[in-house]
């Protein structure tokens, strides 16, 4: 089954200050999907996002997004930055920011009528954030906050969603609402790209894989991907430094439980 | 108490109308952590209203103001590029450019003293006081230009702001994802900072750099730390301005200062007790929940 491709990386390289951060990335990825980003801290996963959305030109290579240019479907796009990108103590409540989700539609220009209004409201109504409208923002709390941004980027009304780690720093409450949501969306016939960093959640929330560590180590379905050799080829050294560790805890553990017993 | 005469009206009047565009622009400035840009720009425009003055040899016509504005916005641009190609700090990219540019303005006053009308006490502190003494005659009435320059300022300004309210507002709170749904950060930058050019520029004569600085940042400080809404925050510091300026005229009339220096004076200690106050307040708010738990 051959879907129409929503994302299409052609070559990509991006660098800043000369180091390359994300080196000859190319992959296409099909629409309606569950997309997880993953690689160790430093891979390129933000980079990979914000050139996907123009926000950082690349070195070489091009993105065309529904086929085409990103400034023709822009509009069709939407972007959730990292929570800590911004200001927090910025004057505003969690309605204004919601509202900053329209202009992407309606422009700078247009004023916000009470359509708007209801439709903000809708979009905080599915983070379950419709009492903290009026609140100002540096007085929600990290996962409030990150509920937010994702409202704001709901009220685009976008196709393809691209989340920069939008469960960070999120209670485990907060994250199962956060991905129940993420599912409808894509029951909805919505995209979404996450940059996510929980290995261990990757099996259960993601139907498709971009695994990077400044290469692209590997695109496909979960299934297919997830396997242990990818996963070191992505996480280099680090991982099976992770596993040991598991490893020595466990023995450390089962020592533990036999000397109780005696 | 003659102070309630035609010139405290004139006077305080054409300190608001300065006032008042330069609260607009500073909420933004400080929300956007950008005060010492506003103070970069404020003396930075001294060669471009040089320049200007000596060729089109008056005050506040077009092309001076023109000139003056294309230096503000040179010294925006020149700071950014040492900032991001040279990879200075901004400070020290800021430290760098004003001063020089603000330099190269005093020698050439200098150099044009003889023939010029232009000093660096003019510049530096204004002279607010001759304000009611330079007058045009608009419909037969006879109004001080600083008043005219000022209508035309605010009314500049206010009507800026209130089309790009979202632009700025969307810029400054989150430029990454205004840059993702497609809108130019690097526009609204420097409409902004051709905006502060400007106010500094056409405020110079009669407040000078020291006070349009104290207006851009003073009351929108005073306004954040009062607020967490916007729209409060830029009326808040319009309030501020107001008082600012008619209890330093009172307080310049009173001790014969510079009126200037009075309402600088004024806005510090505006500043000061808002400050001090909101620290009090706090402690008390402590105090009483502590013995609300302790009962």
């Amino acid at each position: 089954m051959e879907k129409e491709s929503i994302i299409e990386a052609h070559d990509l390289t991006v660098s800043y200050d000369k180091k390359p951060v994300l080196w000859d990335v190319d992959f296409k990825l099909p629409a309606g999907l569950l997309t997880g980003v993953i690689g160790p801290n430093g891979a390129g996963k933000s980079t990979l996002l914000k050139t996907l959305m123009g926000i950082l030109k690349p070195d070489s290579g091009y993105v065309k997004l529904f086929g085409n240019k990103l400034d023709e479907v822009r509009k069709k796009v939407s972007y959730v930055p990292q929570r800590e990108s911004v200001d927090w103590d910025f004057p505003a409540s969690a309605l204004d920011v919601v509202l900053m989700g329209l202009y992407a539609q309606k422009g700078l220009f247009k004023r916000i009528n009470k359509a708007d209004r209801e439709w903000a409201m809708y979009c905080l109504e599915q983070l379950g954030m419709q009492d903290y409208k009026n609140r100002q923002i540096s007085q929600l709390s990290g996962g409030q906050q990150q509920r937010v941004f994702l409202a704001r980027s709901l009220a685009q009304n976008a196709s393809l969603y691209l989340m920069d780690e939008p469960f960070a720093g999120v209670d485990a409450t907060t994250e199962k609402s956060i991905i129940d949501l993420l599912q409808k969306m894509k029951n909805d016939g919505k995209s979404i790209v996450v940059v996510h960093h929980d290995l261990q959640s990757v099996n259960e929330y993601f139907d498709w894989l971009l695994m990077v560590n400044t290469r692209l180590v590997a695109s496909g379905p979960t299934s297919e991907v997830f396997t242990q050799e990818l996963l070191e080829e992505t996480y280099g050294g680090k991982l099976s430094i992770l596993s040991q560790m598991a490893h020595i805890l466990k023995n450390l553990e089962i020592g533990r439980k036999e000397h109780e017993k005696i | 108490m003659d102070f309630l005469d035609l010139n405290f009206v004139w006077i305080s009047l054409s300190a608001l109308l300065i006032a008042i565009p330069c609260s607009l622009v500073g909420v933004f400035l400080v929300l956007r952590k950008m005060a010492m840009l506003g103070d970069a720009i404020s003396h930075a425009v001294l060669p471009g209203i040089v320049i200007a003055y000596y060729f089109s040899d008056s005050y506040q016509s077009i092309p001076m103001l023109l000139g003056a504005a294309s230096v503000g916005l040179l010294c925006t641009y020149l700071i950014e590029t040492f900032n991001k190609v040279g990879r200075l700090q901004e400070d020290a990219s800021i430290g760098v450019t004003y001063t020089w540019l603000f330099a190269l303005g005093v020698v050439m006053i200098s150099f044009m003293n003889d023939n010029v009308d232009l000093d660096q006490d003019c510049v530096l502190y204004g002279e607010i006081a001759y304000v009611p003494l330079d007058t045009l005659s608009i419909f037969g009435a006879l109004i001080p230009r600083a008043v005219v320059n000022g209508s035309f300022l605010t009314t500049l300004i206010a009507l800026l702001l209130i089309v790009g309210f979202k632009g700025f507002k969307l810029t400054t709170f989150d430029p990454v994802y205004a840059t993702a749904i497609g809108i130019s950060i690097t526009f609204w930058h420097y409409l902004l900072m051709g905006m502060v050019s400007t106010v500094t520029i056409l405020s110079f004569e009669s407040i000078g750099a020291i006070l349009v600085l104290a207006f851009l940042v003073i009351p929108p400080a005073i306004a954040y730390l009062l607020t967490n809404r916007l729209m409060s925050m830029i009326y808040l510091s319009m309030v501020f301005s107001l008082v600012a300026v008619i209890l330093g005229y009172i307080l310049a009339y009173k001790i014969n200062s510079s009126i200037s220096g009075a309402i600088a004076s004024i806005l510090a200690l505006e500043f000061l007790v808002v400050f001090i106050g909101l620290q009090i307040f706090k402690i008390l708010r402590r105090r009483a929940t502590k013995v609300s738990y302790s009962n």
